[in-house]
């Protein structure tokens, strides 16, 4: 008896795939920005800016293909919400394409620098970055909202990492002025990396609308929100 | 909520076959109320039954109960004057074999309205309410079947319109014509509303989710969800509602 819209169910999973392809160069150029940054490569930082066009071309294929759906399926309910969802995950995807960039962008100024300090922090925060990623990702192709909720969690981490990393850089500031450069270069990249936690966050958000029909802020009180507030945060813009 | 139809219990047989099973559904007045399912579900046996038409069907029983303004429409009213309250349109227009004119008259007529110049009247306005006016003025004393079929259907509604009703049930009112006169069909729906209660039966879901107020999604004789038809086309319910309205089922 049930009948199902053979061709329009592919175009859904197609259209899944796309997202999962987007968000694995999103994860691998963010990953790649960090070892570049650590391994102060700038022919991999050239690349990783190079490399996001590539991103970018794909947000834009990914609405038109969300474009076409609309109009010629004329999709209702748990797959309007869907294909909604992916048009905003897309967006958010881009933004975080766009950090990688600025990662490498500094690592590029950096790579000329003896680091004041082994980095330690920083890598960490990128690695909570990719898992939280992967899972995001994971949970929208699973249409699992749970498991986004529990990706959303893993912001605090980042959170907190990030304000460690503030207390310590704003020490060597105090304690010695030629780290200006790297202390402003290295608050930017934890702010970058502490970003990209809020962007998995709004994704996070955006799954638990497709799957529920419902919009939910997750994470409102972060970990570190007072701080956040100081600094003008919007954190979950 | 104020509601122009209250359906109790609502059982209809066709003989042995029980084609409405124990449904009770509350149409709200001035509203717009979609009844959505597959072909043989019941959506077009429950209209009829809201204006009797099921009884000139041989062998049909009906129990349970339906309100029209709180009255019973089996004991509260006279069938011939319920279904001038309660009028119907049809899946295809079915103008009588006479002008444009005497088309619209003909309602008026047969219930005693004799003067010409009210006749007139009457005609005008149902046409102009029909949306059909400017384009037929000229042409009133033209065969009505020489129309186009979207002009056909519009002087359905106006013919139904001219005994001033109250309630409009309509049958898959635009499932025989083309796309500009189903725009035409819906933009004069969503304007009757204003004035009457209309139940439309339909098979297009767009037209469902464009049109109407409340969608009921009738299954195998039974409303298996009702509800706004916001709520239904957003996140309904029941999974076998989502399943019919995104169709992938029925």
């Amino acid at each position: 008896m049930a009948v199902p819209r053979i061709h329009f169910s592919e175009s859904l999973k197609a259209l899944n795939q796309e997202i999962l392809k987007m968000g694995t160069l999103v994860e691998e150029a963010i990953g790649k920005s960090i070892s570049c940054l650590i391994d102060q490569d700038i022919e991999l930082a050239k690349k990783i800016v190079d490399d996001d066009e590539a991103i970018n071309q794909k947000e834009i294929d990914i609405e038109d293909r969300c474009t076409i759906l609309i109009a010629t399926e004329q999709p209702v309910a748990s797959d309007l919400r869907h294909i909604i969802t992916a048009l905003k995950i897309v967006t958010q995807l881009e933004r975080m394409g766009d950090h990688a960039v600025h990662i490498a962008k500094a690592a590029i100024r950096l790579s000329e620098e003896v680091y004041m300090k082994p980095l330690i922090d920083i890598p960490k925060m990128s690695e909570i970055v990719i898992k939280m990623i992967h899972d995001v990702l994971t949970a929208f192709i699973n249409s699992d909202a749970d498991l986004a909720i529990e990706t959303a969690k893993m912001d605090a981490s980042l959170d907190k990492l990030h304000h460690d990393v503030m207390t310590e850089i704003w020490g060597y500031l105090k304690a010695d002025s030629r780290y200006v450069k790297q202390s402003t270069s290295f608050l930017f990249i934890s702010r970058f990396l502490e970003r990209l936690g809020d962007h998995v966050t709004n994704i996070s958000e955006w799954i638990v609308y497709s799957n529920t029909g419902r919009h939910v802020e997750l994470n409102r009180i972060g970990y570190y929100s007072e701080e956040s507030d100081a600094e003008g945060n919007d954190s979950h813009s | 909520m104020d509601y122009k139809l209250q359906v109790q219990d609502l059982n209809v047989f066709y003989g042995a076959m029980h084609a409405l099973k124990s449904i009770s559904l509350n149409i709200e007045s001035k509203r717009v109320t979609a009844l959505i399912g597959p072909s043989g579900c019941g959506k077009s046996t429950f209209l009829r039954a809201l204006n009797r038409m099921n009884d000139i069907i041989e062998g049909v029983v009906t129990t349970g109960t339906i309100l029209y303004d709180g009255k019973n429409v089996y004991n509260g009213y006279d069938e011939i004057e319920l279904r001038r309250r309660v009028g119907m349109v049809f899946q295809k227009p079915n103008p009588f074999p006479m002008t444009v004119y005497d088309n619209v008259a003909y309602g008026p007529r047969i219930h005693g309205v004799k003067r010409r110049r009210e006749i007139d009247e009457i005609v005008e306005r149902s046409l102009r309410a029909a949306a059909l006016w400017d384009e037929i003025k000229d042409r009133l004393n033209k065969p009505a079947l020489g129309i186009s079929g979207g002009q056909q259907q519009r002087l359905c509604i106006a013919r139904v319109l001219a005994v001033e009703p109250d309630v409009v049930l309509m049958d898959e009112p635009t499932s025989a014509l083309d796309p500009i006169s189903t725009a035409r069909i819906e933009d004069l729906i969503y304007e009757m509303k204003n004035r009457y209660t209309i139940v439309i039966v339909t098979h297009n879901m767009q037209q469902a989710g464009r049109i109407s107020d409340h969608t009921a999604f009738f299954l195998d004789g039974v409303v298996e969800e009702t509800g706004s038809t916001q709520q239904i086309f957003f996140k309904p319910t029941n999974p076998r509602t989502e399943a019919y309205i995104s169709g992938k089922f029925g």
